[in-house]
């Protein structure tokens, strides 16, 4: 089967069309599918979230709002407005404490609890994720790092 | 005094890279002075830079906290070798490390390209000249480490806990020597583009340079994913964080920019293609320092950073990317590409390659910066993790891993389909044995696993099948096969190897995938926890002295399936300085195997909260990365590869056409 110069770049076209357009309807499916949705407790509020849907949650956690049952966890996050009370099996990150900014991974329970897969916290004294930072700066909640470090 | 010199030194520098690339890049056809000029001020640079490097880890390692820098990352108790790793701990002292690598490769350039033309040298050393400029400028006016204390405090503010691992010493040091090393690809690109001389020859130069650059990306990132692995204490190897995306996306650009190389060199063929990829992978590497150096994505891997340096940055991104891509367009149509071939053949099997690691890096691309697109244009606040990226980037690897063996076996030009799969048949049909006797044994609960599993080892397997059907295996005496197979050129058993590496990780990522269990429990001293076979017993606390931060050691004595007992201790620290606390997870290894016992707080009646896993041949993860980081050193010390190695004359370019 001897192909003319022509057909060799067409069929070499062609199947690179059809690898890109498979590679392009991946990654808008996935893009509408696959993404996390960022709330605060505020917006958790306000929108209505399926149970089960993963979303990821942050603000400060509440002062005196930690309690630990051996390996369960629980905590409330606020932005200065609402609140959203956590749960989370497992090992929180060494600097996860009252009063600073962490991100929860997770979903709703029907109980209307927050149940996180996963908890962020910062990873050094100077750093907030800049979610928490917006939301905080929206709410006028915010205070420098500085500040948080010193409770 | 030193630290004066070190500041000096790096602006001077910094009008040399400046002085360079301006009459460089004014005057490249001048084969004479000038071509002499751009070589010295390259090797000179260097020397400077590395003394203003020097300069900072001495003040680093005498603690002088009279540099601003050594007092906010540095503390006099820290250990040698973490005030050394201490420097590049952080913004000002990475920036100047990466600088540092960006000269090196400029005087290795200038150095050991003698064979190269001079126009060429020239315009690829300015083009090094105009980056280095650029860095040492964003050093010097905005990151400036040589900054002094007046008056100097006593003590230092104690570097970052979590970075005083040794992974600190190893990790930045390979990763930046990737991620710059493609720098020298990027110029040789521009470099053609300005000078509009693109051959065979050219891409002859710059693979060396973009496999020794992949070899370190390899590294780098590899030994980045263990260290995460084994110091955050969440057992897990991949985030598909932003700053794990920011080294990937360079590294999977980076191998399709190795594979275009050869069919460019070998067939003069896909420049165009060739060229836009040396373009991206720098720029990729620019976008990963951005990423990771302004702190805009929220990661994992985050610590301090300043948004306004992250600006400058990005104009300098802007800049860089803008530019080159704007040479690009308007000398691409004087290309033009030869060497005609079949959709089936060697050059059909790399363009697919090609296809599926572009594709890939745009899924990751995507990924990584639909966030940051979203924020700014709508206010939504989402983030990409895990799902979206095993669905893209998954699902595009699986074809090219089906395709992979393939490649090597089939002919340039025009390859023979049928016959390369014949010869494939043994390894397929050993990696359905293998992957069946797995499975049967072992089972598993994760649908996708058995095709992971036989994927991987139809690369590991076929990979070898292209060493043993070259030797020719079977169809000659046992020793005379031996002794082709040895005498095999290296670049060869370079594919093989790294192709290996790939089925190696790809078992490794399925079995860990597959069935890591793990078990989260309260034990108080003298109970123990199961799991998978093992008993982990919690057999006592102590507090031993450390050096910058207090301790406190549990120890376990854990069980294996013998009935053999190991023992192994994690640790929780309070470094005095921060009055930071850090965990350090029990890690036992079994074969390939490993048992990660990561500790949380103790409960108020003595227990101790425990997260045990058990991962199943994760160090094959690991393990198949150095076997594609060999493969690299392998096809650098190919005497045909080798930078100096003497030009092939026309007519025998002519002859393997």
């Amino acid at each position: 089967m001897a192909m003319t110069r022509k057909q060799k770049r067409l069929a070499i076209i062609a199947g690179l069309a059809v690898v890109l357009a498979i590679a392009a309807t991946l990654i808008f499916t996935a893009l509408r599918d696959q993404i996390v949705f960022f709330y605060s407790p505020s917006e958790l509020q306000e929108k209505s979230v399926a149970v089960g849907q993963s979303i990821r949650v942050g603000g400060l956690v509440k002062e005196e709002s930690w309690v630990k049952e051996g390996e369960n966890n629980r905590f409330v996050i606020t932005d200065g407005e609402e609140e959203t009370t956590i749960t989370y099996v497992g090992i929180l990150p060494d600097l996860f404490r009252e009063g600073q900014g962490v991100i929860a991974e997770g979903s709703l329970t029907s109980s209307g609890q927050f149940s996180a897969t996963t908890v962020l916290a910062k990873h050094d004294e100077n750093y907030i994720p800049k979610e928490i930072a917006d939301t905080l700066k929206d709410r006028g909640e915010w205070r420098t790092s500085d500040e948080v470090n010193s409770n | 005094m030193s630290i004066e010199l070190g500041h000096f030194t790096l602006i001077l520098a910094f009008v040399i890279s400046a002085v360079q690339a301006g009459l460089g890049l004014a005057y490249w056809r001048n084969s004479g002075w000038i071509a002499q000029f751009v070589r010295q001020a390259a090797v000179l640079q260097f020397i400077f830079v590395a003394i203003s490097f020097a300069a900072l880890i001495q003040a680093f390692v005498i603690s002088d906290f009279s540099l601003s820098l050594a007092y906010q990352n540095s503390h006099s108790l820290q250990p040698l070798i973490y005030k050394v790793t201490s420097v590049w701990g952080n913004h000002e002292g990475s920036i100047l490390l990466w600088v540092l690598i960006l000269v090196m490769f400029g005087a290795a350039v200038a150095l050991l390209g003698r064979n190269l033309p001079n126009q060429l040298r020239t315009l690829v050393l300015s083009m090094q000249g105009l980056l280095g400029a650029a860095f040492m400028g964003f050093a010097i006016f905005t990151s400036n480490p040589f900054l002094r204390l007046n008056p100097a405090p006593f003590e230092g503010q104690d570097l970052n806990p979590i970075l005083q691992d040794l992974g600190l010493a190893i990790h930045p040091p390979l990763l930046y020597t990737g991620y710059v090393g493609f720098s020298i690809c990027f110029s040789f690109a521009l470099a053609a583009l300005i000078s509009g001389r693109i051959d065979a020859a050219w891409a002859r130069w710059v693979r060396p340079w973009a496999m020794l650059s992949w070899t370190f990306l390899t590294l780098g990132i590899s030994m980045g994913s263990y260290w995460a692995y084994y110091e955050l204490g969440w057992g897990g190897w991949w985030f598909w964080d932003p700053v794990e995306n920011a080294s990937f996306m360079p590294w999977l650009a980076g191998t399709a920019l190795l594979h275009s190389a050869l069919v460019m060199e070998k067939r003069n063929a896909l420049k165009i293609w060739t060229i836009f990829l040396a373009i991206i992978t720098f720029s990729l590497s620019l976008l990963g320092t951005f990423l990771v150096r302004s702190g805009i994505l929220t990661s994992v891997h985050s610590f301090a950073s300043d948004p306004t340096r992250g600006l400058v940055i990005l104009a300098l991104l802007a800049a860089f990317i803008g530019g080159a891509f704007t040479l690009f367009a308007f000398r691409v149509s004087s290309l033009r590409s030869g060497g005609l071939f079949a959709p089936i053949s060697r050059e059909g099997a790399l363009i697919l390659n090609n296809l599926f690691l572009a594709s890939a890096t745009a899924a990751v691309l995507v990924g990584t910066l639909y966030p940051l697109i979203l924020d700014a244009f709508t206010g939504t606040r989402i983030s990409v993790g895990a799902p979206f990226f095993n669905l893209t980037f998954g699902a595009l690897m699986v074809p090219l891993l089906i395709v992979l063996p393939f490649g090597p076996f089939l002919a340039w030009k025009r390859g023979d389909l049928i016959a390369v799969t014949q010869r494939l048949m043994g390894a397929a049909a050993l990696a359905l044995v293998v992957a069946i006797i797995v499975f049967v044994l072992s089972g598993t609960q994760v649908s996708l696993a058995p095709l992971g599993f036989l994927l991987g080892f139809w690369v590991a397997f076929g990979a070898f099948a292209d060493l043993l059907y070259r030797a020719k295996f079977g169809r000659i005496a046992l020793g005379e096969s031996w002794r082709r197979l040895i005498g095999l050129p290296k670049n060869t058993w370079s594919t093989a190897l790294a192709h290996f590496g790939v089925g190696v990780t790809v078992i490794g990522i399925v079995a860990v995938s597959a069935w890591e269990t793990e078990n989260i429990t309260t034990l108080k001293i003298g109970e123990s926890a199961e799991l998978a076979g093992y008993s982990v017993l919690y057999s006592q606390k102590d507090r031993p002295p450390g050096p910058n931060y207090s301790i406190e050691r549990l120890a376990f004595t854990v069980t294996d399936t013998f009935g053999k007992e190991h023992k192994t201790s994690s640790e929780k620290r309070i470094y005095t300085a921060s009055n930071m606390p850090t965990t350090e997870a029990a890690i036992l290894t079994f074969g390939f195997s490993q048992l990660y016992i990561a500790i949380g707080d103790a409960t108020e009646d003595g227990g101790q909260v425990v997260r045990i896993w058990h991962k199943p041949h994760i160090l094959l993860i690991w393990f198949g990365t150095l076997f594609m980081a060999g493969a690299g050193i392998l096809s650098l010390s190919d005497r045909r590869l080798r930078i100096g190695a003497p030009q092939k004359s026309k007519s025998q370019l002519k002859a393997a056409e």
